[in-house]
Parts: structure tokens; sequence; C-alpha cells
């Protein structure tokens, strides 16, 4: 029982770690970018190919991930993205969903359709005794490494001269424009640390999530479903989202799995039509 | 087929007054009257045509036209009405099921397999899930839409899975057995019936369709996409109109639903799988959406690249559908068909340029 709540809690760190970054493009710079998820297969494959083809370790695999992910995020936001700001959200599902298509297409191409194994180091496996319940070391440290993460963003957003700079952008573009603050070079920072994280979460989820090219599609719901839940707005609301999808969908599948995805898209559709600014927001700012 | 089609769409002589407008300003499109147009009758000539210059691939040409048909549903929703949606294919699923149990609880004997009667169970079917989920699109943002439709898409894709008493599960139901159209036609394996019942019934339902959108309740619809709150304060009935044509919309894409199972014998759940929304989304796109004629171009146009591609890269040939995809949002506004009419527009032009303004 409690090992189900730890793997669902550590799945749900998971989860806001790779979908924070669709919260800022989707709730700060009203971007429809179903695309995310390609970000984190890139960061899970450039792992699985340090590592198991390489074989360097996997401390250097994650900050890897990170900055291969931003750095391709950075790129493709420069080139494409920026194109598509100003045009309807139609069109921006339609180009992400092409980036998808090529995505898994290229990544199919590169290293085949199976799923990828990542083989963890021996002290990161096996499993350890807390409060009477099995528990997986590496799921602890995933805890772990996502706790720290969402602070530490937290604190960004809340607190640094960045983070004030990035609500200005976002509650009033044109304003903050005119007050002197660089609002394009905020927003490809932004975009590019957040596809940097969702490669981080990809790299830290290879082996929990599997890693095979048809991973942006798969996931891409549960991107949508934290935040159609948790609103966009915040990084608690996403967060506690999270915490709760990954906790009902681990345990759904193993107490009910006759059931399990039915309530998960119930909610998220009962969400969306009654608190369509998701749940763990304020009524609306203005 | 395609070379046909890009005959029958391309010709840039000067277009009957007015010129039919890429822009789909309201405005404009009152000006356009409804006649019917040579591109038009040629355009379905073809396809009749098909049946003749190629005799092997009939299964393949009627279910282009399925595909167009579904995909022209979702342009009544998205270009006529401006709702966005990713659900169209749950009605495109209920309608094939609804079709399929039809014809096996009648053991494929009429009366209760009679196809066209399916066809109208897959339609009511379709088109009272639609009504009661067409609600649920009212509210919201574009964003929320696309996510509402979306997550009922996605719930009816789950119930076909879990229901396997009713459904057969990820077996899908085999052997379905129509009885012959009309009790004359049974479809046979070339699928020659195939091809003429699901050509005949893509026209009817085109005529009815076109039909629709060159009336004052198309035109209503048309201003309702353009700014709803405006349409709102000069009278019309906002959310009725939405709740009808979303429900219109249901109806047709179940029907096309129905088509297909009883065209091919069987029903699986990969009919209502997701990637069905989102590959009749794309074809509507690939052949602009907005112009009626679009859905059933970019189905031609979707089907005939996939097959082509397939034959170069089987595996990767979703690559080049990204790509494709990317460059239409980017570059080409509306499609096939917009492509065409830009084109038609400026060869116009420069031929008045030329004659000094005299056509």
């Amino acid at each position: 029982m409690l090992t189900i709540l730890f793997d669902g809690v550590a799945y749900g760190m998971l989860l806001f770690i790779l979908a924070v970054g669709l919260c800022v493009t989707l709730g700060l710079m009203n971007f429809v970018n179903l695309a995310h998820g390609a970000f984190a297969m890139a960061g899970g494959y450039l792992t699985v190919v340090m590592m198991n083809r390489m074989g360097i370790s996997f401390w250097w695999c994650l900050p890897a991930a990170f900055l291969f992910s931003a750095a391709l995020g950075a790129i493709l936001e420069r080139t494409l993205y920026r194109r598509l700001y100003d045009k309807t959200h139609l069109d921006q599902v339609l180009f992400s969903i092409g980036l998808i298509f090529m995505s898994m297409a290229a990544v199919d191409y590169a290293m085949g359709a199976s799923q990828q194994i990542v083989n963890l180091p021996s002290y990161l496996s096996g499993r350890v005794e807390i409060f009477g319940a099995q528990v997986g070391v590496y799921r602890l440290f995933v805890i772990a490494v996502c706790g720290v993460l969402a602070v530490g963003l937290q604190f960004i957003i809340a607190r640094t001269r960045f983070g004030s700079q990035l609500r200005a952008s976002v509650d009033d573009g044109r304003v903050a424009r005119g007050l002197g603050i660089d609002v394009t070079r905020i927003f490809s920072l932004t975009f590019a640390v957040g596809s940097g994280l969702a490669g981080l979460g990809g790299a830290l989820g290879a082996s929990i999530l599997s890693m095979d090219p048809f991973f942006p599609l798969k996931y891409m719901i549960y991107f949508l479903i934290v935040i159609a839940v948790g609103g966009a707005t915040t990084i608690t609301g996403p967060f506690f989202a999270s915490l709760l999808l990954g906790i009902a969908d681990v345990g759904g599948k193993y107490f009910v799995p006759a059931i399990g995805g039915f309530i998960i898209y119930t909610i998220m559709v009962a969400v969306l039509i009654f608190r369509p600014e998701g749940l763990f927001t304020r009524r609306t700012r203005r | 087929m395609s070379v046909v089609d890009k005959d029958a769409l391309a010709p840039a002589t000067p277009a009957p007054s007015p010129a039919p407008a890429a822009a789909i300003s309201p405005a404009r499109r009152l000006l356009l009257d409804s006649r019917w147009r040579w591109w038009e009758l040629l355009f379905w000539v073809a396809c009749a045509a098909s049946f003749w210059v190629f005799p092997k691939k009939l299964m393949l040409i009627s279910e282009i036209f399925i595909l167009g048909l579904l995909a022209l549903s979702i342009d009544l929703v998205l270009g006529f009405a401006g709702l966005v949606t990713l659900g169209q294919g749950a009605f495109f699923g209920i309608g094939a099921y609804a079709a399929g149990l039809m014809a096996k609880a009648g053991m494929g004997v009429a009366p209760l397999s009679d196809p066209l009667l399916g066809l109208a169970v897959a339609g009511l079917a379709a088109g009272a899930v639609g009504f009661a989920t067409s609600f649920l699109v009212l509210r919201g943002s574009d964003l929320t839409r696309l996510m509402v439709t979306l997550g009922v898409a996605l719930i009816f894709e789950e119930m076909v899975i879990k229901f396997k008493d009713i459904t057969g599960g990820s077996d899908g139901l085999q052997g379905v057995m129509s009885s012959p159209v009309l009790g004359v036609w049974s479809f046979d394996l070339f699928g020659r019936t195939a091809f003429w019942y699901s050509l005949i019934l893509t026209f009817l339902i085109f005529l009815f369709c076109r039909r629709l959108v060159n009336s004052n309740y198309g035109l209503s619809l048309l201003a309702i996409k353009g700014n709803p709150l405006r349409a709102r304060t000069i009278g019309m009935p906002v959310n009725a109109r939405l709740v009808s044509i979303y429900t219109i919309a249901a109806a047709i894409a179940g029907i096309s639903g129905g088509m297909l199972t009883q065209t091919t014998q069987f029903v699986s759940p990969d009919m209502a799988a997701f990637h069905r929304s989102a590959d009749a989304l794309l074809i509507l796109i690939f052949g602009g959406s907005g112009f009626l004629y679009g859905g059933l171009v970019g189905a031609v146009a979707f089907r005939v690249m996939q097959d082509f591609l397939g034959n170069i890269t089987p595996q990767y040939w979703l690559f080049y559908v990204g790509l494709v995809l990317v460059l239409l949002v980017l570059f080409v506004r509306g499609g096939i068909i917009g492509m065409l009419m830009a084109a038609s527009e400026k060869l116009t032009s420069r031929r008045n340029d030329q004659t000094g303004g005299r056509p």
C-alpha cells in the first residue's frame, strides 16, 4: 500500500518535471506546444546513447540531457516557434503535431522502434525499507531531485529578478516592453529552460517510463491533464496536479485495472468544464 | 486520380464574377453565389470516372470518399462554425460500431442488416452522442475545446476496449455482412458495389452540406465564426446554432464510419482510435478548411501521398507527413484549395494587367 503511494509520488514528481516546461509555454506564453514530449524524448534517448553506447556515468547524463534539450529548444524557438506566437491555437496544435510526427520517425530511424532500456548504476537500483514499506532506491532519488527542482523553480519565479520580469512579460507583454524588459529574450530563455527540464525529466524517467518512439504522443495527454487540472498560471498548481495524477494513475492501475484510464479522462473533462482555469488556481486575476 | 483532380481545380481562366475569394471575410462570402461551377462538375465526373481508370483500386478509392466525408464533417464544424475539435473520430467510431452491430444482429439478412438502415442508425447514434456532448464545447476557449473533445474521444476509445461483450474488445467485430443494397446489389470482393455505394452517398451528403452552407443558416454560422459576440447582439441564437451544426457534423461522421464498416465488412477499435481524429483533421488542413471541397481533395492528396511515401520508406513516411504539416502551417494558408485559388487569382490579375484591366 505504502509502496504504491510511494511509486505514485515518484511518478507524479517525474510528471511535474516533464510537464512544467509546458505549463510555462502554455500558461505563460499562451503557446500550445504539444511537441513538448519530443524534448523529453530527446533527453531520454541522449541518456540511453551516452550510457549504453559510450559508457558514460549516469551523473554526467543528467546535466547533458538538460543542456541538449535546452539547446534544441532554443534553436527551434529561434527558427520555428517564434513565427507561430501570434497564430491561432489550431495552427500551433497542427504545427506541433507535425513536429511530433517528425521526431517519432527520426527516432525510429536512428534508434529503432523497440523500447530502450537504461542500466542504472548498482547503487541506485535495489530497494530499501522505509516505514515498513519496500521502496526503490531510484524512486527515492527521483523524488529528491524533482523536489529540489520544484522548490528551486518556485524560488526563481517568485523571488528573483528574472522571475518578476517573466511574470511581468506574461501579464502584459506590451507594458513590460515599455518598461525596458526584453520580452523576446525572456521568452526564448524560458522556452529553452522548459525544454531542458523536459529533457532532464526524460533522462530521469528513461528507466521508469518506457522510452520508445511513441513517447511524445503517449505522454502528451498526461501533460495536458496536468495543466488542465493544475492550471497553468502557477507552479504549485501543476505540482499538486502531477502528484494527484501520479498517485491516481499508479493506484488506479493497481486496484481497479478495469476502469483505470476512464477516471483520469473523465476528471479532466469535468475539470475543464467546471473550472476551466484549473482546480488549484485562484479565480481570474483580472 | 490526383492528376485529374488538380486539372479540375487548377484552371486559371477568369472565374465567373465575382472571383472566389480566398479570404473568407463574411462580406465577400455573402456576395458569392451558389451556382454550380464547371470545375465542380468536373470533380464529380472525375470521381465517377476513376471507376474505369483504376479498376484495381476500387476499395482504396471508396475509402478515400469515406475519409473525405469524415473530413467534410469536420469542415462544417471548424471551417464554417469555427469550433476547433480533435474528437470527430469518436463519432466516426460510434457510427462504425452502430452499423456493425446492426448488421451482426440481422445476420446478413434484410431487414435488420439492410445497409441503408444501418447507416441511418449509425447517423442517429453518432448524432445523439454529438448532441449530448455539444454542450461541452459551448464554453471556454479554443484550447479548452481541443482538450475537451480530445478527452471525450479518449473516453470513447477506452470504452471500446473495455466493453468487450458488445464491441469485441481489441479484436473488433469480424465478418460484418450487410444484405444487398436496396435488395439488389450485394457487396462484392472487388469493391464495385462499395465504390458506387460510397460515391453516391458521399455525393448526396455533400449536396446536403452544400445546400446547408449556402443558406441563411450557413451564413449565420460564418457570422458566428467571425465574431460570436456580435452575432449574438444582432439576435442570432449562437448556442442553438453551434449545438445544431455540431450534431449534424457528428451524424455525418457517424454515417461515414458506418460506410467504412459496411464496405470493409469488419470493425476494429482502430476505427475509433484517436489517430482517426488527427488524420481527419490533417486531411482537412491538407485540402483547405472552409471550402467544402477541402476534405475530399485533402483525402485524395493524403492517401496518394501515403501510398507514394509508403512505397519509398514504409516505416518512416510519418516523418514526411509531419514535415508537410509544419510547412503548411508556416507558409501556406488554406491548404491545397487555398493554394490553387491564390494561384488562380494571381494569374487572373496578371492577365488583367496585360490586357489593361480587361479580362
